[in-house]
């Protein structure tokens, strides 16, 4: 999540659901937290319960809408001009928190003078590269520096060059005339949101922020991430109880697959994975804030070669704040990976990485299928065929490959697109071999998820999972084992990394109770991951060398070196399996305040993060009321209710030399220990693909034109415009004229794979349905509860009409524009069957993240059925 | 006092044959358990989020089949009653306003079930229409457009017309003063379903023929466990305890929402006035009872009942009586 | 007993009088009188639900060998035994006759599947990997710069899998045998 990576320093919630209870006031845009997130929701409604305002803005009338204060119905895709609006207000009225603005964001830092804003570019950045369609130099976003590389500020906030001017230039355009024009909300209800929102927000109050992927789906997700991030700045809201930005994941372990990343662009603990980009030349220009006060590179701006550990530590490291540590965590990984193997000689084996070269984010591997240049593909419980956008694309791409292994409880759509689908199918013309092979159940196996606020949960096993069904551990583990052995032999280079590979997971004991005899030890995995000593000084002085089994666990992070004496398979899960019989993961004990021996939170088990700003500068509580963590003069450390998220013993006074490096360069004031200036960014000097601030841009398809500026939406966007496949409606296009957007009901998950085999789920909701509203339904002649079509360039699905007045038409610029909503769970196996909503959806991207765009694009409706 | 000669004549009557439950209840009685505080539900639809949880921990606990999917396009209300396998039921009602010019003749109450069919496009006029509302956090406990949400379920009354006609001695009032269907006893007449003034009970005709309804999980209570619909529920809109404290709680809940400025709000259930002596599952709407499908005034239909159905009870005494001599002989 | 319960309706209460039909003390049949919880006893396995990602603690409650029943946690300061309708039917999701217990195997161009053993599906896997893997690796990019991959095999799934299979996943596909388009729903 690099909109909040990006801007406070962690790609996680910075609180989690249960502390909004203590919020004055709560913010759900981007969300249907009632219906996505029922019981986080019960903590909204409990914070109402004691006074705290709530508020909803969405397309449509949802759920959450019902139980909230205030509902304000907005444009999907219109969201950055409404925050933006926000910002402007709150920096035109000094509505901000000015101590906490001036000290603990980068708002008095100067900006280059040769940075071009969207103000003096219509709508682009300087940077922009019109033949590539990127940003292709980054440099005139950075700060103005001296002479040790250290930005340049200015305390006052007064130079034009600094953050908070220049931001006051770039959202002078987002007035409340223009929410109301392109959002379609009166400028009383904006003006309302945002009372409510400085009202409750201060030394006394604090507000909470919730989002989900009604903002994260969209092709400028980051940015309307940052744009709430930025107002949560601004109000002093990040780090203090009640506060924060609670990002509403949606699947049990999205945030643990991200940690412990299954994604092409990340190692464990958001270390990027190693890059040659094939648009990088191996002399590229060397970027000058790489190594010094560069951000992390989670978006890859790979310009320079990744030959060596070096190099690849030049690029994922920092010289200041908490990344500077990059060396142990990236040798620690290695060692883990290579064991043995990984020597100082051999670089710990780093050169055995697979190196990417581009974008193989998913959307773009299905493309690459779709050319055939994919052979084989593991579907292990993710159900692109109905699951992902432009589903049919999906399908088709599928039927590209050579083999492909399908893992799942039920026969899901991705399984059977061979003989099955919306269209017609002929197996005969279809070559791919597929395996499909039973999964166990949640319950059927032991291991963790790590929830939408961090918190790893460990789940023990209680039965064996039906017939072949195994757990997806073992499935790896197996593979593993049997490609081991095909390899066994092998002496050529490109070999050498399998065989190397530590994979040493069996039972030292059969399981009690248990059937199958060959599952693997998920705590032993769980141990790599926490990480262990593979040399240790014992209290003689001795120095002992161990094994993977007998090695003692690291305690934490902290103890992680980069001279291959420990081995760490995600450096910020480090502390859950401190010691052997002791997982924390597994612990479970609640005890009414911040419930620290429930669970394991990364990183260290921190509730809160950025926990430091939750005090004033010199470390005293903002409020007796909102006292969380605090310096503790006389033992001279900061203490509070959680664990603190800053150097327990680092004084407020602390003011770093100039020349300092690592944590040393961060001062006592900085609680965003991130971030190499130790402050959250309301300003990203590096670190995104789109630009430094949020800027409004239109969908990919509107039914207007960007009212703000000439450049009509995010000039970074990857549109796949050259495929056929993935045509899109041009901007207010007279047959496509109707915005429609996409979510969740509370009685079933995603695509359905989890749910539409389950009678008692599939009898709450039985059928799609677009919610549509009755004076479009009168337009076009539809009738509440009959059949529709609906249609966009990539194809037409059928749904019943539901006919409602919780989906209501807007007034954008003086005409009308309709809304519909689709919930998107049906597919054609199962129980309860119904029209793929992605077959309508296109394959547009963020360009930070490559995420789709299925929030916000437009579509038509008629009476009727498919014939 | 019509209904009162109708009872006196049932007596009489009922006199001839007062020995036969008599005999009955001595061949089948179990030690009954000591008595317990009462027991029910205070359902509060001003929390309820609609999530349905309640069905569905309902139908896990109980193991009850689901119903058959049909998507009714009431709203969000898919399974549409309750019944002999569903036993928690959540209903919706749009309540939506229409920020629209006054005279378009669309009533702000319709929900979608009963949308008219405009044969014209309204389009929204002007900034005019939007109600101005004052800024600041003078915000309402419910903003103007309202999604009700409620989920129904066995009253358990005090009094209960289903126990009332039962002519197997079926229902009971348990120890928890809860009203409860022995399945061990229930014949399947069916005479509670229509004494029933709220519909709630019925025969599952697809299964066992026999009458069914909410046990307020008799059997979790006798373990000491929550109803698994109040457990399950997220936000506390459906709350399990003494019936007492409940009522108490329902009242200070009341005088809450009403100091919130929810006047509308209104306890259903929670006097002695309905059936004679209330609901030991009572409810806090936030509408008319008859918005969400209950009685205002719900009727006890026993003296109908009881006199045309007094063959069929004598009938099934005997038969009774038989099976026990013809069992009891065997052995 | 409450009040109400010592004042029943005239009416009832006359009735009560004559016959015990419609009386509050109807006898208790056997069943009644031996109700029970049917987990009590039961073995209780912590869990956590599977669905969405707020973490709700899961009881589960086993009995020879059999889920009987799966509930919320009541412990948990995250749900306090709370479950929404998705969480509460966890045990339908993994008590289901529509479940698959047997490998299926589909050939190339076939029309049916076909039911196959566990270990000859690893067997076929494994060769199937190795296969496309040497057809595929690139150990260096044209301009001589080492890369270690493979693009001709990629994998998608993992954000409701558990973090210890994400990272096996993860170490046996891109450190072990150099795949690179590891994705999962994160990613959507």
């Amino acid at each position: 999540m690099p909109g909040l990576g990006t801007t406070v320093g962690r790609g996680g919630a910075t609180t989690s659901p249960q502390d909004l209870v203590n919020s004055d006031c709560i913010l759900i845009m981007g969300s249907n937290m009632a219906e996505a997130h029922p019981v986080g929701f019960a903590n909204v409604v409990k914070a109402k319960e004691r006074g705290a305002k709530v508020i909803h803005v969405d397309p449509h009338f949802s759920r959450t809408s019902a139980l909230a204060n205030l509902y304000v119905p907005t444009r999907a895709g219109s969201d950055i001009v409404f925050l933006g609006a926000i910002i402007r207000y709150l920096l035109e009225n000094n509505a901000y928190f000015h101590e906490y603005v001036a000290n603990y964001t980068n708002a008095p830092m100067l900006i280059r003078e040769d940075f071009q804003d969207t103000e003096d570019l219509d709508g682009l950045f300087s940077g922009y590269d019109q033949e590539s369609k990127t940003y292709t130099d980054h440099s005139s976003w950075d700060y103005q520096r001296d002479e040790n590389d250290n930005p340049l500020t200015d305390p006052t906030m007064q130079n034009p060059r600094c953050v908070l001017q220049i931001m006051r230039r770039h959202f002078a355009r987002y007035t409340p005339e223009m929410v109301e024009a392109e959002c379609g909300v009166p400028q009383e209800s904006w003006l309302q949101v945002v009372q409510t929102l400085v009202e409750n927000s201060g030394r006394e109050r604090t507000g909470a922020l919730c989002y989900a992927v009604g903002w994260t789906q969209q092709s400028k997700g980051v940015q309307i991430i940052r744009a709430g991030a930025i107002i949560q700045l601004l109000l002093g809201n990040i780090g203090r109880p009640g506060g924060g930005i609670l990002a509403l994941r949606g699947h049990a372990s999205i945030q643990g697959s991200t940690d412990v990343p299954t994604l092409y662009d990340l190692l464990a603990g958001y270390m990027p994975q190693p890059a040659e980009m094939l648009d990088a030349k191996p002399e590229a220009q060397h970027s000058p804030t790489a190594t010094t006060w560069g951000e992390r590179k989670d978006q890859h701006v790979h310009k320079r070669t990744q030959q060596t550990l070096q190099e690849y530590i030049d690029v994922a490291g920092m010289k200041l704040g908490w990344w500077s540590n990059v060396p142990s965590y990236i040798v620690s990984l290695l060692k883990a990976w290579y064991g043995d193997a990984a020597t100082a000689e051999n670089d710990w084996g780093y050169h055995w990485l697979p190196k990417i070269i581009g974008d193989h984010s998913h959307i773009n591997t299905s493309y690459d299928m779709l050319d055939g240049k994919v052979k084989g593909y593991f579907l292990l419980g993710q159900n692109p065929a109905a699951g992902s956008t432009n589903a049919r694309m999906q399908r088709k791409a599928l039927a590209q490959l050579d083999w492909m292994v399908v893992r799942d409880l039920y026969e899901v759509e991705s399984a059977t697109f061979w003989y099955k689908g919306p269209e017609e199918v002929d197996p005969r013309q279809i070559k791919t071999e597929v395996f499909l092979l039973p999964a166990a159940a949640s319950t059927e196996k032991e291991g963790s998820f790590t929830n939408t606020q961090r918190l790893i949960q460990w789940r023990d096993k209680a039965v064996d999972p039906p017939g072949d069904a195994r757990s997806d551990l073992w499935f790896i583990y197996d593979l593993g084992k049997r490609l081991k052995a095909l390899y066994a032999d092998s002496t050529e280079p490109k070999d050498q990394a399998l065989r190397a590979l530590t994979w040493d997971y069996d039972r030292a004991e059969p399981e009690p109770g248990s059937r199958l005899l060959d599952e693997p030890d998920a705590e032993l995995v769980l141990k790599e991951l926490n990480g262990f000593y593979v040399r240790k000084q014992d209290e003689e002085g001795n120095t002992n060398t161990y094994g993977f089994r007998e090695a003692p666990h690291v305690p934490a992070f902290t103890a992680l070196k980069n001279d291959g004496s420990t081995a760490c398979g995600s450096w910020i899960y480090s502390g859950v399996y401190p010691e052997p019989g002791k997982n924390r993961a597994a612990s479970r004990h609640s005890d009414g305040g911040t419930n620290l021996d429930w669970g394991f939170a990364w990183p260290a088990n921190r509730r809160i993060l950025y926990n430091r700003a939750s005090a004033d500068p010199e470390g005293k509580p903002w409020s007796e009321r909102k006292k969380y963590i605090w310096w503790d003069e006389e033992q001279k450390k900061w203490t509070g209710k959680d664990i603190p998220d800053f150097p327990v013993d680092k004084a407020p006074d602390y003011r770093p030399d100039p020349k300092a490096t690592g944590m040393d360069g961060i001062s006592g004031t900085n609680p965003f220990i991130m971030k190499p200036d130790g402050r959250g960014w309301l300003y990203a000097p590096v670190g995104l693909k789109d630009g430094p601030l949020p800027t409004h841009y239109e969908a990919a398809e509107s039914p207007v034109h960007n009212a703000l500026y000439k450049q009509q939406s995010n000039p970074a966007a990857k549109f796949h415009k050259n495929r056929k496949d993935n045509r899109l409606a041009s901007i207010g296009d007279p047959d496509y004229p109707v915005v429609i957007t996409t979510y969740r009901l509370t009685e079933h998950h995603v695509s359905g794979p989890m749910t539409r085999w389950m009678p008692w789920l599939n009898a709450l909701q039985p059928s799609l349905f677009a919610e549509i509203s009755p004076e479009l339904a009168a337009e076009r002649q539809i009738v509440h509860g009959s059949w529709m079509v609906l249609k966009t360039p990539r194809g037409e699905i059928e749904a019943r009409a539901m006919v409602t007045r919780r989906l209501q038409p807007l007034r954008i610029r003086g005409r009308v524009v309709h809304q519909i909503g689709l919930p998107f769970h049906w597919g054609f196996q199962g129980k309860s069957t119904g029209s793929i909503a992605n077959d309508l959806t296109h394959s547009v991207l963020e360009p930070n993240v490559s995420i789709e765009e299925a929030k916000a694009f437009t579509c038509n409706v008629r009476p009727g059925r498919l014939s | 006092m019509l209904e009162q000669r109708g009872r006196e004549s049932v007596s009489s009557i009922a006199q001839g044959v007062k020995q036969l439950p008599q005999l009955l209840t001595l061949l089948h009685k179990e030690t009954p358990p000591p008595e317990e505080p009462a027991l029910g539900f205070f359902t509060d639809t001003s929390l309820c989020i609609g999530c349905k949880a309640c069905e569905i921990a309902c139908k896990q606990w109980n193991q009850l089949p689901a119903a058959t999917p049909d998507w009714s396009g009431t709203s969000y209300d898919n399974t549409q009653h309750l019944g002999a396998t569903t036993w928690r039921h959540v209903q919706f009602i749009e309540q939506i306003e229409r920020r629209i010019p006054a005279g378009t003749g669309q009533s702000a109450q319709q929900t979608s079930s009963t949308l008219p069919k405009l044969s014209l496009f309204q389009p929204m006029d002007s900034a005019e229409a939007i109600p101005a509302t004052p800024p600041g956090t003078a915000l309402p406990f419910f903003n103007s457009d309202r999604w009700l949400m409620h989920s129904d379920v066995c009253k358990h009354c005090a009094n209960a017309p289903c126990q009332e006609a039962c002519p197997t001695g079926a229902i009971i009032h348990t120890e928890y003063d809860t009203v409860y269907v022995q399945q061990d006893i229930c014949n399947g007449c069916g005479y509670c379903v229509v004494a029933c003034p709220f519909g709630v009970i019925a025969r599952d005709t697809g299964g066992d023929g026999q009458a069914h309804k909410c046990t307020l999980c008799y059997d979790r209570l006798k373990d000491g466990m929550k109803p698994a619909c109040a457990k399950a529920c997220p936000t506390e809109s459906i709350q399990f305890g003494e019936v007492q404290e409940l009522k108490k709680n329902a009242q200070e809940r009341l005088g809450l929402l009403q100091e919130h400025g929810v006047s509308e709000a209104s306890l259903y259930g929670a006097d002695d006035k309905i059936l004679e002596g209330g609901l030991h599952s009572f409810f806090l709407l936030l509408d008319e009872p008859e918005v969400y499908n209950l009685p205002a005034n719900p009727a006890r239909p026993s003296n109908h009942v009881l006199p045309t159905s007094l063959g069929t009870i004598i009938t099934a005494l005997l038969m009774g009586l038989m099976s026990i001599f013809f069992f009891s002989n065997k052995e | 007993m409450q009040e109400h319960a010592n004042e029943p309706g005239r009416t009832s209460k006359m009735l009560t009088d004559v016959m015990e039909i419609g009386s509050r003390v109807q006898p208790f049949s056997r069943e009644s009188r031996d109700k029970a919880a049917r987990i009590r006893d039961a073995r209780v396995v912590h869990s956590v639900c599977p669905y969405c990602a707020v973490g709700c603690s899961l009881n589960v409650y086993v009995k020879n060998g059999q889920v009987i029943d799966i509930e919320g946690n009541p412990d948990s300061f995250i749900n306090h035994g709370t479950l929404c309708p998705k969480g509460s039917a966890t045990f339908q999701y993994t008590i289901n006759s529509s479940r698959l217990t047997k490998v299926l195997y589909r050939a190339p161009y076939s029309d049916h599947w076909e039911t196959k053993t566990l270990d000859w599906a690893m067997g076929q896997i494994a060769q199937r990997v190795k296969k496309s893997r040497d057809e595929t690796f690139v150990e260096r990019l044209e301009d001589g710069r080492e890369v270690n991959h493979t693009l001709g095999i990629a994998s998608l799934g993992g954000a409701t899998l558990d973090v210890e299979e994400n990272y096996v996943i993860k170490k046996l596909f891109n450190a072990g045998l150099g795949i690179v388009s590891i994705e999962n729903q994160a990613r959507i």
